[in-house]
């Protein structure tokens, strides 16, 4: 069950441009989110969601306020810290599944290894037993042409989650599949999250999708409005 | 970090084999193009420079009259004469040889063959002159020269159309309806600066004026200057000796002139080096068109790998090592697309020079610097637009279509 919070936001703001024409996105989020829990992020476009997921997953920086992942400031961290970060502790999802083309599966899942400098052999033994996790072991050799889209998404979470990541940032991950295959990714992701107690941290506009979360996190005009917790337990 | 890079870096040109291959060809024709037609370019001015040093370096040519074929109106100027010769012989230092000559055309024939050529009466110091040796048989005997003897040396192309691969020497032509025995052939000199100077047969002067015609005048004298002595000096004792001889007033026109060899040749260099100088700029052109066509590949490619270095960047990858695999992966098309390139114009060259009838000079400096000039555009096109990538947040650059 959900301890420590892994990742703290303390009064996060995020401006986008300067001058007359500056758009504050985020209007001081504080927001603390457990180990091992499952977040549902939800909320109408424009209301920061999205932005607060680019912070969390470490890609964006935040204009003020201050961000904990894992006890650490990332808000003073460079880029390079950053994506070191990411590599080490993160994993993403995306709702355009974001593969290389014209890659086989297992080269896709076994890139993130690859910039951390694992051997060979420990990559091909990684990388097919996530492409297991996924259900998508005898696929291996097959590019993304070759596959469906919820095919391409669990190739996709298989190259998250196989760095064993702290956390998993899932963009919209149904957002390209219809409902059948929507179902098989959330209860993948609602697996990883019980049995590899792997954090996982989804933005969604479906209330169908939300409900797999175990916390939903209700984003307006860049205030978090409500959350709502011990949603499926 | 570099292993890494190297291996992603083969990989994404193995994947995208038409980008790389239309990469490359951007570098390959550039590279082809330039070097061949530099290469080209140089063997042509080389074969120039040949046929300049085959007129024979330090001559002097004496002819009558101001200039080739001007006669103009007024009386024609007089030929030189058998003492003219002895003067220039005997007065003028710094002179190596000379050689008296008359010329006439007429038909050469053996057996069934036969040929049209041009006959020159001269004496041995004409071989001499013109640093030209026989190739089979002997040069004219002093005997034969004092009394005109009916017997000639002739030069390849003669031999080539008369005697086919045969022995011509000892053998008997006929040249302009008289009988002649051969005693020498020549050396091949190819093509010179005023067509084959191996279309020719050689008689003793006394012959030629005896037979053909008719008369004891030499059309042209050839001076040969000694290496020891500055020809324009010596030309400037002969054209004295020369105005004295012929008797011309002073404050007069020569009615006479001295050819100085030197003189083509520095005019046909300057004109070869024209020459080159443009087959560069041509050169230069299609390099450049061929790195317009590089960057236009790499650009058209930026959309595609933006994404790819967001996708990158977002599982972790630091932007110095996407940096590098771009960087690594557009040194190597833009380097093997350069061998390729110096590779077709090495066959493009050797193939094409002996059609042009030039010699293929391999130049290390033109490779070199065409292989450079199309890698580092090759490098730069494939790099810049990647760091202009990697330097984007890497949420816009998935974003990116």
């Amino acid at each position: 069950m959900p301890s420590d919070p892994i990742i703290s936001l303390r009064g996060v703001t995020k401006i986008y441009g300067s001058g007359p024409t500056a758009f504050q996105a985020l209007k001081g989020i504080d927001l603390d989110i457990a180990q091992g829990d499952f977040v549902a992020v939800m909320g109408p476009s424009g209301s920061g969601k999205s932005t607060t997921m680019n912070i969390l997953g470490c890609l964006d920086v935040p204009s003020g306020g201050e961000f904990l992942f894992k006890g650490r400031h990332v808000e003073t961290l460079d880029r390079d810290q950053r994506a070191l970060l990411r590599r080490r502790y993160l994993g993403f999802v995306f709702q355009g599944f974001n593969l290389l083309s014209r890659t086989t599966a297992l080269e896709n899942v076994e890139l993130p290894l690859l910039y951390r400098g694992e051997d060979k052999k420990a990559r091909y033994d990684s990388g097919m037993a996530a492409l297991d996790k996924v259900g998508l072991k005898d696929w291996w050799d097959h590019t993304p042409a070759e596959l469906s889209g919820g095919q391409q998404q669990r190739v996709a979470i298989a190259r998250a989650i196989v760095t064993q990541p702290d956390v998993l940032l899932a963009d919209e991950p149904t957002g390209n599949l219809d409902s059948e295959r929507s179902i098989e990714i959330m209860e993948l992701l609602t697996d990883l999250n019980r049995n590899s107690g792997i954090t996982v941290l989804m933005v969604t506009h479906e209330p169908d999708m939300a409900a797999y979360a175990r916390t939903i996190v209700h984003f307006k005009d860049g205030h978090v409005e409500r959350i709502e917790e011990g949603v499926s337990a | 970090m570099l292993g890494t890079t190297v291996i992603l870096a083969f990989r994404a040109i193995n994947r995208h084999k038409l980008r790389s291959f239309l990469t490359t060809l951007g570098i390959i024709i550039g590279v082809a193009a330039v070097v061949t037609m530099v290469t080209l370019g140089n063997g042509a001015t080389a074969a120039v420079r040949e046929q300049i040093s085959s007129l024979g370096a330090n001559v002097l040519q004496l002819r009558p009259g101001q200039g080739f074929g001007r006669g103009g109106g007024g009386p024609r100027p007089p030929d030189f004469k058998q003492a003219d010769l002895a003067v220039i012989e005997n007065q003028l230092t710094g002179v190596r040889a000379v050689a008296p000559m008359v010329q006439s055309s007429g038909t050469a024939i053996y057996e069934g063959s036969n040929w049209s050529t041009t006959v020159y009466g001269t004496t041995a110091a004409y071989f001499e002159v013109q640093s030209w040796k026989a190739d089979t048989g002997r040069l004219f005997m002093p005997e034969e020269e004092e009394a005109g003897k009916p017997v000639c040396i002739i030069g390849n192309t003669v031999r080539t159309n008369l005697f086919q691969g045969n022995d011509p020497v000892g053998k008997r032509m006929r040249i302009k309806g008289v009988s002649c025995q051969v005693i020498g052939a020549l050396a091949t000199r190819g093509q010179g600066g005023f067509g084959d100077q191996d279309d020719v047969v050689v008689m003793p002067i006394k012959f030629v004026q005896r037979r053909f015609t008719g008369d004891r005048d030499i059309s042209q004298i050839m001076v040969a200057v000694d290496d020891a002595y500055d020809t324009s000096t010596v030309q400037a004792s002969l054209e004295e000796l020369m105005r004295e001889r012929r008797k011309v007033k002073p404050g007069a026109e020569d009615n006479f002139n001295v050819f100085d060899t030197k003189q083509i040749s520095d005019t046909l260099t300057g004109t070869t080096t024209i020459l080159t100088q443009i087959v560069a700029a041509v050169a230069a052109i299609s390099l450049l068109v061929g790195g317009i066509g590089i960057m236009n590949i790499m650009l058209v490619s930026v959309t595609e790998r933006t994404r790819e270095i967001g996708i990158r960047l977002a599982i972790g990858a630091v932007a110095r090592e996407v940096l590098m695999q771009f960087l690594v992966e557009a040194i190597v098309l833009s380097c093997l697309g350069g061998l390729i390139g110096l590779l077709l114009a090495l066959i493009a060259s050797i193939a094409i020079a002996p059609l042009m009838q030039v010699p293929f000079i391999f130049d290390v400096k033109v490779n070199a610097i065409a292989f450079l000039f199309s890698a580092a555009i090759g490098v730069v096109f494939g790099y810049f637009p990647a760091r202009r990538a990697a330097a984007l947040n890497p949420i816009d650059a998935l974003r990116h279509e």
